[in-house]
């Protein structure tokens, strides 16, 4: 059994040592807001924050999340992730909608570490964060207007 | 062609249709409905009055103002980031004279009573746009009438709008005239289509600023996909494909080491009476990592199907081969006589340009979750854009009647055209019905790339003749590639002009273009080694995001041959006559609009000026995904080839868009600018190739959309119309590449001929 922070509250999980902490969350835990897209880290539709980070729940086993504290989409409520979820709405972000879970917890990572990303900064930061609907041009915008709020 | 599908959306006989407004359940419902043999409409009306709406009328609800005053718009359209469901819900709510902020929407299952559902191809709006236009007017009327006779006033006086109506300064609400008023009617198909359709002048929802209904919970995680569905006691199937699409057999499965893992339970074979599932299994588990595990450690040996060494070059190959030869295919155009031409030229000129095969590439996996209920009804849960084209399907595989299957509605992670076809739904149901529990079978990425319905490598040849004063002639235009619609739909497939053969539409569209030629001729070839090999999809922009850059590049190439200005030869060729003059309602002005954007587009991109070396800009038009439905684009792209000549920098992308009415701005823009960026992606990052039967690029380590740092820049301009609208979810792709190889030859007199674009 594997005990961790979700959303600010203990957990546990009955699942094997290398259980992906994606299957975890969603199907266990029951939050589907975070999503699967490639299995291998490279779209991004996974993104959870541990210990404050964004990290590929896809490929990073529970036990990783061991003592650890991870937030998900539901649990997001720092400054500056309440002011992304804003402007992702403000912007009018999401087309189909399925990677944004991913995009705003890697944009509110960046924002985290960095409150007035550049624009080039916000692009490294995104740039492995697959938007099928390629609404790019308004995540950038709505990350920029949600750096000048927070 | 296609646009038949919106013929067919509404499949009973007219004698039989009533369109009601009545006071069911407590509110006003406008609805279309066959009355049922031996009823009159008056027994229906009184019957939906009661509340009753099984005895004599099975209504297709439009819409429902309930007693508060809150108006419920059914929707039957798929929900894929178009943000469809706000578009349609505003056309009927501006013409009901409804608060929008009292409007809420719902995605309606597969009841045959909702027609042909289909979500594809750039139709909703264009489609629906006369009838839910009617619809709200009847609902208007009816409202204006009752509320007239409680205000005491003429209904002339009256206006609508706001949730109420209203005469000079007094006003009764709509829900005091659900409440108390009079609001039983009848409409026939005759007076329904008669309804008084607001002026544009008058609107107050189309066209102005609004946001999305569906983007508020897709900002918070909460929006429901098909993969996010659970039912209690359900098992994880996980497929297992055969080495090729069709005719590889099952020699054994050896699941020993699988037995190994925890929660695994079994692997199945499939075996599917349509015919449509060969050589499958699945493994079944009690969670999706279990599932995953155990797909790895069970062995399969098969007998593979007679394509397994099949590569992308033997595809491309084949097309050649078959464009080449002037008795192949059949004939979509045939104006004047294009062989005779070439057979008196001068001169003549020949391109050949190909496309490699491209992914869907839906972010959220094909999936479905399927359970049979006490009565053995199969119920799918599943994200889907044609349930029309998959239920008959299951019913075959299930050797079930079609009433007997529902799809539930839940948005979709990507349509693209992938989920035309939910062929993922017939290994899950044939494994619910054999455990007799739900089923939740979901693809990892790799079963998805590999099985993905694809858009089909394709090949295209252009002949043009010149005489001997150096005229254009005429243009012969052959295109051959993999056709979706024989697979899948054949009953939509087109009769060749001379009468002779069929072809594929969504195949060739975009090749019947409103340059007016001396003589043109197109033939539509199937690549049988395609069609024999994968499943060949419908993919955003469908045939004319690839006969786009056929037509385009070529006409580029005839424009240099002639030494005139790319812009002022199409300019010249798009005179609005004859068969180009266009027809109302859906292409009011023909030509003469595609004129107009080119040559708004040719002022706001600055064309002609200088650039530094190595930069230049391309041109390229479109009119959307059929004739019968144009959006009118001009397209310029400023690129820069760096020094090497290999890599290639979209800089800048102009469009210029008339798509008539634009009902929801900021939600058209947001299609513009996401298929102007596929169009970048499908010319530059987008390519997969088949190897050994197999889509090779499974995932994004080798199958490479754009991302965020090569997103050009984006100047999108609308013109202002109050035109039929047409569609905006796929034509701003289909100049984008052409406009990138223009201007690429521009820059450097390389002329490119393959898509991805690859120099060097």
């Amino acid at each position: 059994m594997i005990e961790f922070q979700l959303n600010g509250k203990t957990v546990s999980s009955e699942s094997p040592d290398d259980t992906p902490l994606l299957w975890v969350v969603r199907d266990e835990l029951k939050l589907k807001g975070t999503k699967f897209g490639c299995g291998i880290a490279q779209c991004g539709a996974c993104t959870v924050h541990l210990d404050g980070t964004a990290i590929r729940s896809c490929v990073t086993p529970v036990s990783a999340a061991a003592g650890k504290s991870v937030t998900t989409i539901e649990g997001l409520d720092s400054a500056a992730g309440r002011a992304l979820q804003a402007a992702w709405v403000d912007e009018q972000v999401p087309q189909c909608g399925y990677c944004q879970s991913g995009q705003i917890m890697q944009a509110a990572s960046l924002l985290a570490r960095n409150p007035e990303p550049s624009d080039e900064e916000i692009t490294t930061a995104m740039n492995g964060n697959l938007c099928r609907c390629m609404a790019y041009t308004r995540i950038r915008r709505a990350i920029r207007a949600a750096a000048k709020e927070a | 062609m296609a646009i038949k599908l919106a013929g067919r959306s509404a499949p009973l006989a007219l004698d039989r249709r009533a369109f009601l407004v009545g006071t069911a359940k407590a509110g006003l419902v406008m609805s279309l409905g066959a009355v049922l043999p031996g009823c009159s409409r008056e027994q229906a009306a009184e019957d939906m009055a009661a509340g009753d709406m099984s005895r004599s009328f099975s209504p297709t609800v439009w819409f429902v103002v309930d007693a508060e005053g809150g108006v419920l718009v059914n929707i039957a359209k798929a929900e894929m980031g178009q943000h469809v469901g706000t578009a349609l819900a505003r056309v009927v709510a501006d013409e009901l004279g409804a608060d929008w902020n009292r409007v809420s929407i719902k995605y309606v299952d597969s009841d045959s009573k909702w027609g042909y559902k289909v979500t594809g191809g750039s139709w909703s709006v264009h489609t629906t746009w006369t009838m839910l236009s009617q619809a709200g007017a009847a609902g208007r009327t009816v409202l204006c009438d009752a509320g007239a006779k409680m205000l005491g006033v003429d209904p002339a006086d009256c206006i609508a709008a706001d949730n109420e109506v209203r005469a000079g300064d007094r006003a009764v609400s709509f829900a005091e005239i659900v409440q108390k008023g009079d609001i039983g009617r009848t409409f026939t198909e005759e007076e329904l289509a008669a309804m008084p359709i607001k002026d544009a002048s008058e609107r107050r929802l189309i066209g102005k600023p609004t946001t999305a209904r569906d983007i508020p919970p897709k900002s918070r995680g909460e929006a429901v996909y098909g993969l996010d569905t659970e039912l209690p006691g359900m098992v994880y199937a996980h497929p297992m494909l055969p080495p090729t699409r069709y005719g590889s057999t099952i020699r054994s499965i050896d699941d020993s080491a699988a037995k190994d893992v925890p929660g695994y339970r079994q692997t199945l074979e499939i075996d599917d009476p349509s015919g449509k599932i060969q050589g499958w299994a699945v493994v079944v588990a009690d969670t999706f990592p279990a599932a995953m595990k155990a797909a790895k450690a069970v062995a399969i040996d098969w007998e593979p199907g007679p394509t397994a060494e099949v590569a992308e070059a033997d595809l491309l190959a084949e097309g050649e081969k078959l464009c080449a030869d002037y008795s192949k295919g059949t004939l979509f155009v045939d104006d004047g006589d294009a062989p005779a031409a070439r057979a008196a030229a001068a001169e003549t000129l020949s391109g050949t340009y190909r496309t490699s095969t491209a992914l869907h590439f839906t972010l959220e996996p094909q999936n479905a979750l399927i359970e049979f209920d006490d009565e053995g009804v199969c119920h799918v849960h599943a994200g889907n854009q044609w349930q029309s084209l998959i239920i008959p399907d299951l019913a075959k595989a299930l050797e079930i009647g079609e009433d007997r299957i529902v799809l539930h509605q839940y948005y979709l992670g990507g349509g693209f055209g992938r989920r035309l076809y939910g062929d993922q739904m017939i290994p899950a149901a044939l494994a619910a019905r054999a455990l007799g529990r739900p089923v939740k079978l979901v693809f990892q990425r790799p079963e998805d790339s590999r099985f993905d319905c694809v858009r089909s490598a394709s090949v295209q040849r252009f002949d043009a003749s010149f005489d001997a004063d150096g005229a254009l002639t005429g243009i012969e235009h052959a295109a051959a590639a993999g056709w979706p619609t024989l697979a899948m739909a054949p009953g939509f497939l087109g009769d060749g002009v001379d009468g002779n053969g069929k072809f594929d539409p969504f195949s060739i569209n975009g090749a019947d273009h409103w340059y007016t030629l001396p003589n043109h001729r197109v033939r539509a070839i199937n690549n049988e080694l395609a069609q024999q090999t994968f499943l060949p999809g419908w993919l955003r922009a469908v045939g004319p995001g690839w006969i786009g850059w056929g037509v385009e590049s070529f006409m580029d190439e005839v424009a240099q041959k002639l030494g005139q200005d790319p812009v002022e030869f199409r300019l010249a060729l798009l005179d609005a006559a004859g068969k180009n003059a266009g027809t109302a309602p859906q292409s009011v002005g023909g030509a003469a609009r595609l004129a107009a954007v080119l040559r708004d587009v040719r002022e706001r991109s600055g064309w002609g000026r200088e650039l530094p070396d190595g930069e230049a800009l391309g041109v390229a038009t479109s009119f959307g995904q059929e004739r019968n439905m144009p959006t009118w684009i001009a397209c310029v792209a400023h690129v820069a080839v760096d020094p090497g000549r290999k890599a290639v920098t979209v800089k800048k992308l102009w469009q210029t868009i008339d798509c008539g009415t634009v009902v929801h701005p900021d939600g058209a823009m947001a299609q513009a600018e996401g298929a102007a960026l596929w169009g970048v992606s499908l010319a530059l990052h987008e390519g997969a190739q088949f190897e050994n039967g197999q889509v090779k690029q499974a995932n994004l380590d080798a199958y490479t959309p754009l991302r965020m740092a090569d997103v050009p820049e984006l100047d999108i301009r609308f013109i202002d119309s109050t035109e039929m609208p047409s569609g905006m979810g796929e034509p701003p792709l289909i100049p984008v590449a052409p406009a990138i190889g223009n201007a690429v030859f521009a820059a450097t007199g390389v002329r490119v001929r393959d898509l991805p674009i690859r120099l060097g």
